[in-house]
Formats: structure tokens, sequence, C-alpha cells
């Protein structure tokens, strides 16, 4: 059970309050992309053992999405951040390495 | 002229808690920038008190504001007294991207009344919220999942709680309250 801190309305509550939205930081190609791309952002998902970042959706509350990361092996939760970013801030980044040194995922560490 | 009723018609239990339909209640959904001027003032007039810090809610008699999201208020008044209410915030906002909407009659309201740590009781049953005094307060509003169902919860004064529910499961949740506060199966919790 993840314990996960919405940081748009700042209530803290277990899984089931939330609904997860797949992975974080996709950049989406549509019409006028290439084949591949599309393939690409439809299909490749990462799917670490360790480190991830998510999309969450307060759907039981605020109503808000918000980004998340965690760790799927020891269902630790390193931080939770707005949806208005591009990739995790230098907190939730700082959170991570304190407890998993050299981590990356996709172009982040 | 057709007669106005609420989901349950004001159906009431009474377990080691009081569980009460609260009958028929103004509600105003009024969404827009909770930081400009302008929206606060028409929200202050309509729902009688200051607009509420986040997770938060105003009362003042049989008015009140709460906080549902960060950009979304809700105002409670008294049934007859929404039409005039609503019509104020829409005049004041003219102009305003704004959404401002009557939903009384798509929401049940309930009032949990009782000892204090039975009523907290209840409700921790039901929902995935810490009930304990330390951690909710009278004056906060949360939001949150009771059973299968979104329901909103907050505390007026010891020993009373109020649930919104969404009307169409309002049954549901009269069942969940009655059968979370059945006489015999309190826990004592929080006492």
């Amino acid at each position: 059970m993840l314990i996960l801190t919405c940081p748009v309305c700042g209530v803290t509550a277990e899984e089931t309050e939330f609904h997860g939205g797949g992975e974080a930081h996709l950049k989406r190609f549509g019409p006028g992309s290439s084949e591949g791309d599309f393939h690409d952002y439809l299909f490749s998902k990462e799917n670490p053992k360790g480190v991830h970042l998510e999309r969450w959706r307060h759907n039981n509350g605020c109503g808000k999405w918000f980004h998340a990361a965690r760790d799927t092996v020891t269902l630790e939760v390193y931080g939770t951040y707005p949806a208005q970013t591009s990739e995790p801030p230098q907190d939730i980044k700082d959170a991570i390495s304190a407890k998993r040194p050299g981590w990356t995922w996709r172009d982040f560490s | 002229m057709s007669n106005t009723v609420s989901a349950l018609n004001g159906a009431s239990a009474s377990g080691y808690v009081q569980v009460h339909e609260m009958g028929l209640q103004g509600m105003i959904t009024l969404r827009g920038d909770l930081s400009a001027k302008k929206l606060v003032d028409a929200a202050k007039t309509a729902g009688g008190t200051n607009v509420p810090g986040r997770g938060h809610i105003a009362l003042s008699g049989a008015h009140g504001i709460a906080w549902m999201s960060p950009d979304e208020l809700l105002i409670l008044t008294p049934y007859d007294e929404v039409d005039a209410r609503l019509e104020g915030i829409t005049s004041k906002l003219a102009g305003t991207h704004h959404l401002a909407v009557n939903v009384s009659d798509a929401r049940a309201m309930f009032a949990v009344s009782g000892d204090d740590a039975l009523v907290r009781e209840t409700l921790a049953k039901l929902c995935p919220v810490d009930m304990s005094a330390a951690a909710f307060a009278p004056g906060q509003f949360r939001r949150t999942r009771m059973a299968q169902v979104p329901a909103a919860i907050w505390l007026p004064e010891t020993g009373e709680a109020r649930v919104i529910c969404f009307r169409s499961v309002a049954q549901y949740v009269f069942d969940l309250l009655k059968g979370a506060s059945l006489a015999g199966s309190e826990v004592g919790y929080f006492r």
C-alpha cells in the first residue's frame, strides 16, 4: 500500500483514494510524427525494478493530477511533485539519490 | 407544483450514533481562479462567510463555503435561497471566466451525531482518513472515498459530522453509515 501526499490539496492518503495514470514525463508524438516515434509513444513504456516516476490523479479528492517518484521494489515513495513540470524537481532527485545513489530513469539521474 | 424532496426524504437510523439524511440542502459549485478578488468577493457574498483556506470549511449559521480543490468552492445555503444567491454570483462575475451551478439536487447530505469518539469511529470505519482528534479537527474539510464512492466530510462541532455524497449513491451511503454504527459494533478506537 502506497501512502501518497497530493501536492495540490496537501492531503496524505493511501493509494485507494488516488488512481495511477501511468508513466510520467511522456512526450507526445501525434499526427505528423514518424511511425517509430508514435509506436514508442504508445507502447514503449518504462517498467523498471526500482526508481519509477509516475502520474497519479487524486480522483476521490481534489481531482487533480500530480507526479510521484517511488520505488517499485520497496514501494517507498520518494516524493510527489506538481504535474506542471517536464522533469522532476531537484529536491525529488536529491531524495532519490540519497536512497538510491546512481539511479537513472530515462534521461534523468 | 411538484413537491421537491431530498434523496432519502430525511431518513434516519440510530445505532451507537445517530445518522440522519438532512433533507433539502442548497449547494452551489463555484469554479474559477480562487485568487481573483472578484471571484472571492462573489463567493463571500453568496456564502455569507470568508473563503476558507486549503482543506478547510468556513461556516456561519446555515451558510458556509467549503474548499473543494484549488479552483473550486462549494457554497452551502438554505435550499430556498439558492436561486437568488446563484443569480448574485452570475451577475457579479459576468464577463469573468467562471462556472457557477446549482448542484443542490445532485447531492445528498448526512448528519452523523453522538459521542465524538464514536462519530469519528463511524467515519474511520468507512474512509481511509485519520479521524483522530489530533489529525482531523472541526473546520477541516476532506474529500475522500467512503467505501466505494466519493464523499466529503467535515465536523461542524464536537460530536457532529457531515457527509456529502452524490444523490445517486445516497441510499448506499446511508446504508454504509447505518451499518458502520450498528449498536454493539463499537471498537472504541478513539476513546
